[in-house]
């Protein structure tokens, strides 16, 4: 595991969508690599054999029934949007392609 | 740009592979993780809660239902069945999306390693094709986007957009072929084949209404080409590919403009490409060469999925018949063959004569306006059969109009086109239209005789025993009555005239 | 004469004043009145509250009168105020969890925590000042200024609950919510002098609480009694099937537990990487005294290893970034909160990423980009991947130290408070704080902090950590009880009455 460098800041800022300043880029390139630093002892004690926990409790097949229930009224629903129009959230343009 | 090169050279030079991913919405009455309706074409945002909407604080419960119909759409499949996988969440950032990840399913999905055959009618007689089902998984979809100013109503040009969140969290069942090969020319009717068939099955599991042209079966088509013996060549993905027919159509275009490409030593980007259906050709869409990281991993806010596996076996036994099994059986009690149902396939009407002989028509009958009639109205107006505003409630009006002499074959149609064109039902046709068969024997004798007094001879010849010439009367007389007239009524009142006898 | 209730209602037990409450001594509204001019008198130097609602406070209190004048049943702590950490949705009331994206956000739906207060007939004073997002142990993240220690306004109250811990201690209410990830509850709790408890993961629901690392958070009480946080803990616990990791089982029994406060038989490990190296003496001190008094009260204390924790802290710090980066991805400017940029011209991206870059605070930022680094497909492997397996260790270590022990005991934190600002710019110097705290939620376990003296050197508050198997809650109760009742038997009082008057 290499030094983070300023560029590779920056494309993460932008998959983050933080919109970094010049000087932010360089703070953070630095504070990254510190930290990176002191937590890459992780990888010192974790061996193949040793299974990965991603949920504390070993819980399985947690489900609800198939059932419809009224939602939000819509009025509550558009309530926090910065902008609506037609009942619709009102976003600005979209340059990039859906996915 | 290299201009496509004609279907015969293309895939006379080039080796097309096939990938389909077939998006389906389930048909559940909650969404996936809360319990907002799913019904098609609700007022925007009024489906929607703080689960949905993705608010801070809330949290997903999965939909037992949504589970089981991808297990049961798995085992259709002749898919295994993981026995624990988990839900990841894709993250990537985009309006439609209220979590800006979605949550689906990455390295673990919940049905693994099938197969579908299809069937393709050649010139040969039928082809059966074994497509690889590489995965089934589970995930949630998005919502709805219009764009709005600009002059195109599409992403590009637009000013703004606006967000309706009905759709985000409604289930959604992604299932991906392996590469299909070896197809060769035929590879664009072993993709529609094999949608159609998928189609098929999820109708007949029941677990989504599979209408292309609202949504709830999506499909994108990856295809490559190269040469006999190559390597395979890199692959376009199209998008929006809405009906069975574009299906087809987008694939063709793609291996012309492709091989088009390879001809004039070019190179295939890795690209999304969308499919016009005005124009029947893919445009470029975004660039895949840069593919974005999408940070899976697993969902801590849900709760692994372990099937049990007497639960799965208990879905496997209450499986419907497959549509194959199904179509065997139909064809034998039809009274047809394989190509005749291969053709009702392939026309995407088997399910619509499937219904019309259920409310009552005759098989022969329901084929004949199903494969004929109706085929060639959604053809020319480029729609599918289906989506014709025809019930099988309508036809069998028709056919017992037909069987009672109100109506002759003509006449029929007639009214079929009235239905079809939102006229109403057929009888308010028949009256708006004024298309009975004309049976008062009045009516009937007066065109007779007036026919009789036209053509003089003609009678002489019948009163002298030439039956055979009464059909120049009779077509007088369908003639004068706009053919509203039954001819088999005509020619029985003329000879009763006449005083001859038939035989 | 006058009775001590009637001297002065905001120093007493939250047990005490609903039983008075029940008995008709005083009202709920009386009380609920009391700690809101507790509120206007002292929050404008501790600033505990980022929002005061004394009308629903003042209304749930009415119910409560009239509930009791009817002749209904009340709920064990019923008409007794609560004030509620900014990271719960509570319905209409202002929800900012400590950040400026949220400013002025109205949520339009009750998180199940609150919705159990509501039915409990819990007044909810207000909404506590927190780190933002929940990230930070000291309160000085939050957007809105930090919270000051009631023992001395020129240090930290502990983070990332310090409001609500702050509030306790200066007496502004007797009830508190906090949320606990990495320690959030029990430092603030440790050097405020209180009592917190973090529950098993799944014993609290998480449905409405504003997530920061899904698989680590856990709400749960801050009071200034064990018994008052057991009554609060079973109030707000149990399961909910709005949130698929609730455990279904039923709780154990708390509040018996906290009654009985009984230690006798039971086999006390303590930890021996959590002491030594880092810890301040004075801590080191009072918490060596905590565990004699636990022998004499009749416990076995024997010394127990946890090779593992060691490595807790760096797994930590990649485990709640990944899950945080994701978690935070929401507050985009679309749908709700702050929106910046929006000139007609920029993009849907432009828009979004000047939002968040004017809506989050430099430890958010510094944690989502770490966390988007440590999922990156390139590196998932080397951090988060193996950030997992050694929260499979830290659970292994715990259920070896559970095969020998009841329950496990350590400091709660390495310090006592430390200076506002003399941590702010060092990340990795704050995140040192959680040492002690974070191995539990990396395993899910559930435990409590509770004052066990002043440390010598400074005079401050030092806590100790009393640590249990998930679904043992029950046991940190027993110790807590019986460790807090030795303690005021040597003391004459609870600790949190030597706290300055403000």
């Amino acid at each position: 595991m290499s030094a983070i460098t300023r560029a590779e800041v920056a494309h993460l800022a932008r998959l983050a969508r933080l919109d970094l300043a010049e000087d932010e880029l360089d703070h953070y390139a630095e504070q990254l690599d510190v930290i990176l630093t002191s937590v890459a002892r992780v990888s010192e004690v974790a061996a193949d054999d040793i299974p990965p926990t991603s949920h504390p409790v070993p819980l399985v097949n947690v489900t609800r029934p198939d059932e419809a229930r009224p939602g939000l009224p819509r009025a509550d629903a558009l309530a926090a949007a910065p902008a609506v129009e037609d009942d619709r959230f009102r976003v600005p343009r979209i340059l990039e392609e859906e996915e | 740009m290299s201009a496509p090169i004609p279907y015969a050279e293309a895939v006379a030079e080039f080796e097309p592979v096939i990938g389909m991913e077939v998006h389906v919405e389930l048909g559940t009455e909650s969404k996936i993780f809360c319990g907002c309706p799913t019904a098609f074409g609700a007022p925007p945002n009024t489906q929607v809660c703080p689960v949905c909407l993705g608010l801070p604080g809330s949290m997903p419960v999965m939909n037992a239902m949504a589970i089981e119909s991808t297990i049961r759409i798995g085992l259709a499949l002749n898919c295994s069945i993981a026995e624990w996988c988990r839900m990841a969440r894709k993250n990537y950032f985009y309006p439609d999306m209220p979590k800006d990840y979605q949550v689906s399913q990455y390295d673990e999905p919940l049905c693994v390693d099938g197969y579908l055959d299809v069937t393709v009618p050649t010139d040969d007689g039928p082809m059966v094709v074994r497509v690889g089902i590489e995965r089934v998984h589970l995930e949630e979809d998005t919502g709805k986007l219009t764009h709005a100013g600009g002059a195109t109503g599409r992403i590009h040009g637009a000013d703004y957009s606006l967000v309706d969140y009905n759709r985000a969290g409604i289930p959604l069942v992604e299932i991906v072929t392996k590469p299909v090969t070896g197809t060769g020319a035929l590879a664009p009717e072993v993709a529609r084949a094999y949608v159609t068939e998928l189609r098929d099955i999820m109708r007949g599991l029941g677990v989504s209404d599979v209408k292309m042209e609202e949504g709830s079966l999506r499909c994108d088509a990856n295809v490559s080409l190269n040469l006999p013996g190559a390597e395979w060549g890199t692959r376009s993905e199209t998008k929006n590919v809405n009906s069975l027919r574009s299906v087809e159509r987008a694939v063709r275009s793609e291996i012309e403009r492709q091989a088009g490409v390879l001809k004039s030593g070019g190179r295939v980007v890795q690209e999304t490409r969308h499919f016009h259906e005005d124009t029947g050709v893919t445009t470029p869409g975004r660039s895949k060469e840069h593919a974005e990281d999408y940070r899976y991993f697993p969902e801590p806010d849900l709760v692994p999925i372990a099937p049990a596996r007497e639960w799965v076996e208990e879905l496997r036994r209450g499986l419907p018949e497959q549509p194959s099994v199904h179509r065997a059986r139909l064809a034998q009690a039809w009274g047809i063959g394989d190509f005749e149902m291969a053709t009702l396939v392939n026309a995407g009407v088997l399910e619509l004569v499937e219904a019309s002989v259920a409310a009552g028509v005759a098989p022969d009958a329901a084929r004949k306006w199903w494969a004929g009639e109706f085929t060639r109205i959604a053809n020319e107006s480029g729609v599918e059969p289906a989506s014709l505003a025809v019930t099988p409630a309508d036809i069998a009006r028709v056919e017992e109009l037909i069987a009672s002499g109100a109506l002759n074959d003509k006449l029929a149609r007639q009214v079929f086109e009235g239905v079809i064109a939102g006229e109403g039902t057929p009888d308010e046709v028949v009256a708006a239209r004024g298309l009975a068969v004309v049976s008062d024997d009045g009516a009937l004798l007066s065109a007779i005789d007036e026919a009789l007094a036209a053509q003089p001879d003609v009678a002489e010849k019948i009163r002298g025993g030439k039956v055979q010439a009464a059909g120049a009367i009779v077509g007088a007389v369908m003639k004068a009555t706009r053919g509203q007239a039954d001819a088999g009524k005509v020619r029985e009142l003329l000879l009763e005239r006449l005083g001859v006898s038939d035989s | 004469m006058s009775t001590p209730l009637e001297r002065d209602l905001i120093r007493q037990s939250a047990a005490t004043l609903a039983e008075a409450i029940a008995e008709g001594e005083v009202s709920a509204r009386e009380v609920t009145q009391a700690h809101l001019d507790r509120i206007a008198e002292v929050d404008g130097d501790v600033h505990a509250f980022l929002h005061v609602d004394a009308e629903g406070a003042l209304a749930t209190a009415d119910a409560v009168d009239a509930s009791r004048a009817a002749g209904d049943a009340l709920g064990p702590l019923a008409g007794v105020p609560l004030a509620l950490k900014d990271i719960l949705a509570m319905k209409g009331v202002p929800t900012t969890c400590g950040s400026k994206i949220l400013e002025g956000w109205r949520p339009p739906y009750d998180a199940t925590v609150v919705e159990r207060l509501r039915a409990a007939g819990i007044p909810i004073l207000g909404k506590t000042n927190m780190d933002e997002f929940a990230m930070g142990s000291s309160t000085e993240h939050s957007a809105y200024g930090p919270t000051r220690n009631p023992w001395d306004l020129d240090r930290i109250p502990g983070g990332s609950g310090g409001g609500s811990a702050a509030a306790i201690a200066s007496f502004e209410a007797p009830l508190a919510i906090g949320t606990d990830t990495g320690g959030s509850i029990r430092q603030p709790a440790a050097v405020t002098g209180t009592v917190g408890v973090k529950p098993t993961y799944g014993g609290v629901s998480r449905y409405g609480l504003v997530a920061l690392a899904s698989s680590l958070d856990q709400a749960g009480p801050c009071t200034r009694t064990v018994m008052d946080a057991a009554l609060l803990h079973a109030v707000i616990g149990g399961h909910d099937p709005r949130d698929s990791t609730s455990i279904p089982d039923p709780m154990p029994d708390v509040v018996a537990a906290a009654a009985r406060a009984d230690v006798r038989g039971m086999r006390i490990g303590l930890v021996r990487e959590l002491t030594g190296e880092g810890y301040q003496a004075g801590v080191e001190q009072r918490f060596r005294e905590a565990v004699e008094i636990l022998e004499h009260l009749g416990a076995e204390v024997v010394e127990v290893s946890c090779p593992h924790f060691e490595y807790a802290l760096g797994a930590y710090y990649l485990i709640l970034p990944s899950e945080c980066s994701s978690n935070l991805a929401r507050f985009d400017g679309m749908r709700y909160g702050l929106r910046v940029g929006d000139d007609g011209n920029a993009s849907v991206e432009e828009v979004m990423s000047l939002t968040r870059e004017a809506g989050f605070g430099p430890e958010v930022k510094r944690r989502i980009m770490l966390g988007t680094y440590a999922l990156y497909s390139g590196y998932y492997d080397a951090y988060y991947g193996q950030a997992q397996k050694v929260r499979t260790l830290i659970q292994r270590d715990f259920e070896a130290a559970f095969a020998q022990c009841d329950v496990l005991v350590s400091p709660t934190a390495p310090t006592t408070a430390f200076r506002i600002g003399e941590k702010v710019d060092d990340p990795l110097a704050m995140y040192l704080n959680d040492v002690a705290t974070i191995p539990v939620n990396m395993a899910g376990n559930c435990a409590m902090s509770l004052p066990v003296g002043l440390a010598p050197e400074d005079g401050l508050p030092v806590g100790l950590q009393v640590m249990a198997p998930p679904m043992a809650d029950d046991r940190l109760y027993l110790v807590g009880g019986a460790l807090e009742g030795a303690l005021r038997d040597r003391w004459g009082h609870l600790l949190i009455e030597e706290v300055p008057s403000l």
